[in-house]
């Protein structure tokens, strides 16, 4: 049950969304920026950030749809699996794992992040854009996840719409929502 | 020794904003419809709950500056952000604001901890669904930007003076406004 009268049918953040499109806007441009726009990391690599944080969080609904996302981005779900289990043993790139190290430490507390972390992403090849962009993620996500637990949101366990879901973000972007209409709730369980 | 090369001479988010202003727009826009938009909380209390989320999380330059916020906001009563920030349950605050700090401390720490018992006694004692909701993402927003400004290990200065002239500007005119001196200087010296 969400803490406050959330719309019903909306699962995670679609339902704080729809609740308040005035602080949507500029959450879904961040997101759209940071996850979807050209210029950084590709947005697979930036899907799996997101994707690694929310799951060091917890958070059943963002770990599932970004997993989704960055799943549709890259032709390949084992490599979130293992990215969620155990990034360092993934089939990644150097780079993206100096960055996911940092990634994990931001999603604890930034103050963690040393000049040594910053080193070992520059010698892949990271750029300050790139380090810019992963501080960032990690960061927004620690808001993205927080918001969609602390309001008790409805996440349901249903590998399809999440399947859909991920491949809307993959496609379009944050800017439109992904879950337009209500979805059907199971009924409750006895 | 911040860990990119940020703008020079520009503090905490400041530097982080100006090296990235298409990620800065949505941050300040989203800063400002929580901080100073229309809402049955007053400036003053949305500041304090930033201002203890900041706290909680150790970020030296956000909870200086939202303190000197909520202090412009509160008559100039600096010992009550004090005392805020040390333990709010002793402070000169209403018992509503009190449930929605409880509610922001759990919020800081991981959303799950949040009960329904929480969300029911801040409901007795007044809080609106909205002011709820306002409540969780205001703790959930300031998650971002203190690590934000920790990650990149921004510049945080000691000098409280300077926080007290900047939330003097802010508290006047707001976050989008006073971030378009450095955003547009920015963009500005980029585009010559």
């Amino acid at each position: 049950m969400p803490h406050i009268n959330l719309p019903e049918g909306f699962p995670g953040i679609s339902a704080g969304f729809t609740y308040r499109p005035e602080t949507a806007k500029p959450m879904r441009e961040l997101a759209h920026i940071l996850l979807h726009e050209p210029g950084s990391l590709t947005p697979g690599e930036r899907e799996l950030i997101a994707t690694y944080v929310s799951s060091r969080n917890n958070c059943h609904f963002c770990q599932s749809s970004h997993g989704a996302a960055a799943a549709c981005h890259l032709g390949d779900a084992t490599v979130i699996m293992q990215v969620k289990a155990d990034f360092l043993t993934a089939p990644i790139s150097e780079k993206l794992k100096a960055l996911l190290a940092i990634a994990g430490k931001v999603q604890q507390d930034g103050k963690l992040v040393t000049a040594a972390d910053v080193e070992a992403a520059r010698k892949q090849g990271a750029t300050d854009l790139e380090i810019h962009d992963t501080v960032l993620i990690a960061a927004a996500f620690c808001m993205f996840n927080r918001y969609v637990d602390g309001l008790g949101t409805w996440q349901p366990d249903n590998p399809d719409l999440y399947a859909k879901m991920g491949r809307h973000l993959a496609d379009e972007g944050y800017k439109e929502p992904s879950i337009k209409h209500p979805v059907e709730q199971p009924a409750p369980a006895m | 020794m911040s860990h990119i090369a940020l703008p020079p001479d520009l503090p905490g988010i400041r530097g982080a904003m100006a090296f990235r202003p298409e990620t800065a727009r949505p941050l300040n826009a989203l800063v400002e419809i929580l901080l100073t938009g229309p809402s049955t909380l007053s400036r003053g209390e949305r500041e304090l709950i930033a201002t203890f989320v900041s706290s909680r999380n150790c970020t030296h330059y956000c909870h200086s500056i939202h303190g000197a916020i909520a202090a412009a906001h509160l008559g100039g009563d600096e010992a009550l952000v004090k005392q805020v920030k040390t333990d709010f349950t002793q402070a000169a605050i209403g018992p509503k604001l009190k449930a929605l700090l409880a509610i922001a401390g759990k919020v800081q720490q991981d959303g799950k901890l949040v009960t329904a018992e929480d969300v029911r006694t801040a409901r007795v004692l007044g809080a609106t669904d909205l002011e709820i909701h306002d409540t969780v993402l205001i703790a959930a927003a300031f998650c971002m930007y203190n690590r934000y400004v920790d990650g990149l290990g921004t510049d945080q200065p000691d000098d409280e003076a300077l926080y007290r002239e900047r939330a003097r500007r802010v508290a006047r005119d707001g976050y989008v406004t006073v971030s378009e001196e450095y955003l547009g200087n920015h963009a500005h010296a980029a585009a010559h």
